[in-house]
């Protein structure tokens, strides 16, 4: 019945996702033109190229279309300008240009005046199974294309995914960068005003959420009815870890969220929290207070559950794990000395926990970026709340990144370790955030309920 | 432990007095001394009857009335209180000591009891870490029962972290409210 309703959920979920029948979910198809690859537009005297983003042309005149072709070019825009790579020409002054009907018509000149170094031309074609979509980036100066793409495939209903694509192979054609447009962000959330049974409690049903990584399509993964919490995308985004007091005893349970199936990782009388992926998705790190004494320590399982063992053994706590991004070590949260403060282990667990944090009070929830950067977040006591602080593990050299805007914490990596997502109170309720790891471009992901324990996709 | 007499004379006297007016007079026994009372003195006698009504104390329970609660009507107005922690700490106070004392004193009386204690924190610390804390303050409350005598297999432990407050105030008088081992009656 559980997963009856899982499956109804998940397919409504799924309804907006390009080829997300079955597994694997697959992304519209493209086409690349074999003559315009990868010659990088510059700008001038070393600034960034400067794009200009026009909505896209409708070559099919009906509504839908229509409304495709201009969404694709205003998600577009705001994928581009998330990583600061090129700057723009603004939006509101392309009305002065006339609009192009096809790539023939581009009037280069008008845009040259404009200081435009780039132009992105796209169409949108409505074809049997969705729409067409085809995307040149032209040189402005030399009116040449020097990227040039088709995508098909991909539902209509969702073409935002279309604009993500474009986004991230422009990022990586053009500067060499992987975009995080097509990733997801999953939390925790209360929104939908559910109350726990079996207590006389007013307690708040969470249940895990995913979403598009800016903000759009906010989608219930989890039907559990009770408290779930503190999900983590496995390395391939198929599948979310996380941790479910389903039989009223804390277990890692997973959902393979486009099969609409769910895994036992732990089960029994014992307390499992808070999963951390391996880079390779074949083990999990958890935390689990099972030996009792009032302490907890770090465990790796295999995914299926088998092959359980203790990673840390120190009478104190040691929680909130998080993998290197090569596996070899693991970040983690230990008391031993008081207050929480961020460790070092080998994923092996031979040899001495090694201390990272020094100048907290109070530091847990470490999260290891991913390459280039070698860097972890962490939650930082400092004051009546919490802030988000980074430590570059060369040179233990820390950055701050929020100053006490409502309380912040549970800082999670963009798999490009460019931006980060975190809860914050600054809004009222809690909030997921992003902000880039510089700590500018703040953005607000929801607004529904409390939201919270964010994780972002790989992939 | 003068309070504790007293606590043992008001139910004998309670006893006393509804004997006057059932056929079947529950039995008022006197309750065991705690386990590090090392040299008991000899309870005293119940007193004489007591004719005239006397104003009911709202603790504790009469045993009727929580023999014949529903799981849901004990809980919810529950003989077994919370008890509270400082910020960061999960060490059981003075304060915490007399509570989880007098929740001995019900879980002794009805044997036949398990119980969850679950461990909470307030919002100040970090949503993971709590979930140990939150342990820890469980633990803490489950091993001081122990050591009164309760059997540890009544005693079922989880921990919530800081993810259901009591309180969803945001000042110290909520935090207070919110570090807490909380006791949930599961089994009679």
């Amino acid at each position: 019945m559980k997963h009856s309703i899982l499956a109804g959920i998940i397919a409504a979920a799924l309804a907006g996702w390009p080829h997300a029948q079955q597994p694997p979910p697959q992304p519209p198809t493209t086409t690349q033109q074999p003559s315009e690859i990868g010659v990088p537009i510059v700008g001038e005297a070393g600034n960034p190229p400067r794009l200009a983003v026009p909505d896209f042309i409708a070559l099919s005149p009906d509504g839908e279309t229509v409304a495709i072709a201009k969404i694709l070019g205003q998600v577009l825009w705001d994928d581009l300008n998330f990583e600061h790579e090129f700057a723009f020409i603004p939006r509101d002054v392309y009305a002065s240009i006339p609009k192009a009907s096809s790539f023939a018509e581009v009037p280069f000149d008008r845009w040259r005046e404009l200081n435009a170094d780039g132009l992105v031309v796209g169409t949108v074609q409505k074809v049997d199974a969705g729409v067409k979509v085809e995307v040149r980036l032209y040189d402005v100066r030399s009116r040449r294309s020097v990227f040039g793409k088709e995508y098909s495939g991909g539902a209509a209903a969702n073409p935002r995914r279309y604009a993500h694509m474009v986004s991230d192979d422009l990022h990586l054609t053009q500067r060499a960068l992987h975009g995080v447009a097509q990733t997801r962000v999953t939390f925790a959330s209360d929104r939908d005003g559910e109350r726990m049974k079996n207590t006389v409690q007013k307690r708040d049903v969470k249940e895990i959420y995913i979403a598009d990584y800016d903000g759009e399509r906010q989608t219930r993964v989890t039907v559990n009815g009770t408290l779930n919490v503190f999900p983590r995308w496995s390395p391939d985004g198929r599948s979310i870890a996380y941790t479910s007091y389903g039989k009223g005893t804390p277990q890692i349970l997973i959902s393979n969220i486009f099969q609409a199936t769910r895994e036992e990782v732990t089960r029994g009388n014992d307390e499992n929290w808070l999963a951390a992926w391996s880079p390779d998705g074949t083990k999990l790190c958890i935390a689990s207070p099972r030996e009792g004494h009032g302490y907890t320590n770090l465990y790796v399982v295999n995914r299926d559950g088998s092959g359980l063992r203790k990673l840390t053994n120190h009478p104190s706590i040691n929680t909130s794990p998080t993998w290197s991004p090569s596996g070899t070590q693991i970040a983690f949260s230990s008391d031993r000395t008081g207050n929480p403060q961020v460790y070092v282990i080998g994923a092996d667990g031979v040899g001495q926990a090694q201390r990272i944090t020094t100048s907290e009070s109070y530091a847990d929830k470490p999260t290891w970026s991913p390459a280039p950067y070698n860097e972890i977040a962490y939650t930082a006591r400092t004051g009546p709340g919490n802030d988000i602080k980074v430590i570059d593990m060369a040179t233990r050299e820390v950055r701050q990144l929020t100053f006490g805007e409502g309380s912040n914490e549970s800082p999670a990596f963009a798999p490009n370790g460019r931006h980060i997502a975190f809860t914050s109170t600054r809004a009222g309720k809690k909030q997921i955030f992003t902000i880039a790891r510089t700590g500018k471009d703040l953005k607000q992901l929801t607004r529904s309920g409390n939201n919270e324990h964010p994780d972002w996709s790989a992939k | 432990m003068v309070r504790r007499i007293a606590v043992i004379l008001t139910a004998a006297s309670l006893a006393a007095a509804a004997a006057c007016h059932k056929n079947k007079p529950p039995v008022a026994r006197p309750m065991p001394p705690p386990a590090t009372n090392t040299a008991p003195t000899q309870p005293p006698a119940p007193p004489d009857p007591v004719r005239e009504p006397t104003t009911v104390p709202a603790e504790p329970v009469r045993d009727d009335a929580i023999a014949s609660a529903s799981l849901d009507d004990l809980n919810r107005n529950s003989p077994l209180k919370p008890v509270f922690y400082e910020l960061d700490r999960s060490d059981v106070s003075p304060a915490g000591q007399k509570v989880l004392d007098e929740n001995a004193t019900v879980l002794k009386r009805y044997p036949a009891w398990a119980i969850t204690i679950e461990g909470h924190c307030d919002e100040r610390g970090t949503a993971e870490y709590n979930l140990a804390l939150g342990e820890r303050r469980a633990v803490a409350a489950r091993a001081y029962l122990v050591a009164q005598g309760i059997s540890a297999d009544r005693l079922r432990i989880v921990s919530y972290g800081k993810e259901f407050p009591f309180d969803a105030g945001h000042d110290e008088s909520a935090f207070a409210k919110n570090r807490r081992a909380h006791f949930v009656i599961t089994a009679k």
